[in-house]
């Protein structure tokens, strides 16, 4: 399952999906980020880990030029993906973001659609022109992938808001995998859900892994440590330390992540 | 419950804020029914006039000539509405527009300014909106017409439009607008399709409040709709409206004019109210099945 995509890139294995080079990050005056380099490869899971306000969000939203969507927040610096940075002149942002997904905090269906019209909406409202029965498949499909079509085969018609808590995010993880990106970007998926629903996405998280570049912000590290290959720890808009999961938790190389691991503080 | 409380605190602390919580709740229902009375009285005395009033002439004959009994305001109904219908066509789409786009521009110079002149101008007594239209509109194209009272309608529903639609869009969380603009979506579409339509029950609400303020308006038609004793629909000749004829017939010295003039009151409540209900209706359905 979760072949959705082109293949040739996939063939390529542990090929650099998202080079990040000297990203600042500002909001007015404010640096939110220090020159944050790294690079997150195809097919694996890289989650980001730190206390509040180390920018970790910050960091994700630049990487689908999200961040600029709020008034005042600025980005410079390279973000390459597939080896073309996303921030020259006469890049769409609307174009990057096609290519790359993103799941919020707070699950976010758009009330006013039903199931599936909530997941097709990247298509609808891009003005994709598709068959009553492709557009079928594109629903199954993506509701399949997101581990919530047994649960609401039966009532697609029903508003997206209907659903639990953790469902709606699931919805949304769907919504994010209908238009088909490369990458996916989650921002502290799990952080309104209760324990049951957040095991369900971090199970989801593994599937879709070979098929997707997955970038997750995280405020639990235990979550970082289940389901992530790679993990970043930023701390006061500085990157500290970036590497094999394993490595970072078990024999980290800086005082500050293990101090944050340890729980000595965050 | 109290029972806790009072170990704590002590039996009377727990009595008094009882007593307190009690007649605060008192002195707000109290509030609340002084401030129902008066609308239960306008209507109740509306329909006990309007409804003894009413007849079927009412709705189908023309204004009988004075001193002559009987006849009705059929010109007028239609004349409110199509007066009322053009104030639409032009207030509507620009009110609902500029309201987008404050909501859309919240930090600029230049929203600033539109929002302190809507508010000032919402401020504007109608009767002044009514000698504006009559210098732009009337004196220049030479007489009283349909489209010259539309205009002044028009500009005193787009103000008000213009705030309600922007509270009402400010009120959509910013993270569907995120969620839109991360699947890709424009934002030019985003702001239509996704928080323009989740705020479309709350714009509608604010369209019919500016159309029934409008709908009641007489000082702007006075100096521009003017009134008409005979039938017309030309956009470019003077029309009748209800309240105009209302306002008419209520000052003059003849019974059955007077009789007429609470007909005509009821009548325009109830074209408001069935506006009312009949947009509520849609938009609420249409928030709960999708297209």
């Amino acid at each position: 399952m979760g072949d959705g995509r082109g293949g040739e890139s996939a063939k390529v294995a542990m090929a650099e999906k998202l080079v990040v080079k000297n990203l600042n990050a500002y909001f007015h005056k404010n640096r939110a980020l220090h020159d944050v380099s790294l690079s997150f490869e195809q097919d694996r899971i890289a989650a980001i880990i730190g206390p509040s306000g180390c920018g970790k969000s910050t960091l994700v939203r630049c990487l689908n030029r999200m961040h600029e969507v709020v008034p005042g927040a600025t980005a410079s610096g390279e973000v390459l993906l597939d080896g073309n940075n996303i921030y020259d002149d006469g890049v769409d942002p609307v174009q990057v973001r096609r290519r790359i997904g993103m799941v919020f905090q707070k699950p976010t269906p758009f009330p006013t659609m039903s199931i599936e019209d909530n997941v097709a909406a990247g298509l609808t409202l891009n003005g994709v022109q598709i068959s009553r029965a492709e557009r079928n498949q594109v629903v199954e499909r993506s509701l399949r992938q997101a581990a919530l079509w047994e649960e609401v085969k039966d009532r697609l018609r029903r508003p997206g808001g209907s659903l639990s808590g953790g469902q709606q995010q699931r919805l949304c993880v769907a919504r994010a995998l209908a238009v088909q990106p490369e990458v996916l970007l989650m921002d502290e998926p799990c952080s309104a859900l209760d324990p049951i629903s957040t095991a369900r996405i971090e199970e989801l998280l593994l599937e879709l892994k070979s098929a997707y570049t997955i970038v997750i912000v995280t405020h639990n590290m235990q979550q970082a440590a289940r389901c992530s290959d790679m993990t970043a720890f930023m701390y006061t808009g500085d990157l500290v330390e970036y590497g094999e999961t394993k490595q970072i938790f078990t024999n980290p190389t800086r005082r500050e992540t293990e101090d944050y691991i340890t729980g000595r503080f965050g | 419950m109290a029972a806790g409380v009072s170990t704590l605190h002590g039996e009377t602390s727990y009595r008094y804020r009882k007593f307190k919580s009690d007649s605060m709740m008192a002195i707000t229902v109290g509030a609340t029914i002084v401030t129902l009375i008066p609308l239960f009285l306008v209507l109740g005395y509306l329909l006990t006039k309007g409804v003894a009033s009413l007849n079927w002439a009412f709705f189908t004959h023309m204004p009988a000539p004075v001193g002559e009994p009987g006849g009705g305001m059929a010109n007028a109904i239609v004349g409110t509405l199509e007066v009322v219908g053009i104030a639409c066509l032009i207030g509507v789409p620009m009110g609902v527009g500029a309201g987008l786009y404050l909501a859309a521009n919240r930090a600029s110079q230049f929203t600033n300014w539109v929002r302190f002149s809507a508010d000032v101008l919402m401020g504007v007594p109608s009767i002044v909106v009514g000698i504006f239209a009559y210098a732009v509109i009337v004196r220049p194209f030479g007489g009283f017409s349909t489209i010259a009272g539309s205009v002044a309608l028009a500009a005193i529903m787009i103000t008000l439009i213009t705030r309600t639609t922007e509270e009402m869009v400010l009120l959509v969380p910013p993270e569907l607008r995120e969620a839109s603009l991360a699947l890709g979506v424009p934002h030019w579409r985003t702001t239509l399709s996704v928080v323009a339509r989740t705020a479309l029950s709350g714009i509608a609400t604010g369209v019919i409040l500016a159309v029934a303020r409008v709908s009641g308006e007489t000082a702007p038609l006075l100096f521009t709709a003017f009134g008409n004793r005979f039938w017309s629909t030309s956009l470019f000749h003077p029309i009748n409206t209800l309240t105009v004829q209302v306002y008419t017939y209520a000052i003059s010295p003849f019974a059955d004019w007077q009789r007429q003039a609470w007909a005509g009151a009821l009548v325009l409540t109830g074209i408001i109210l069935a506006l009312e209900l009949g947009v509520r209706w849609v938009t609420g359905g249409a928030a709960k099945a999708p297209r």
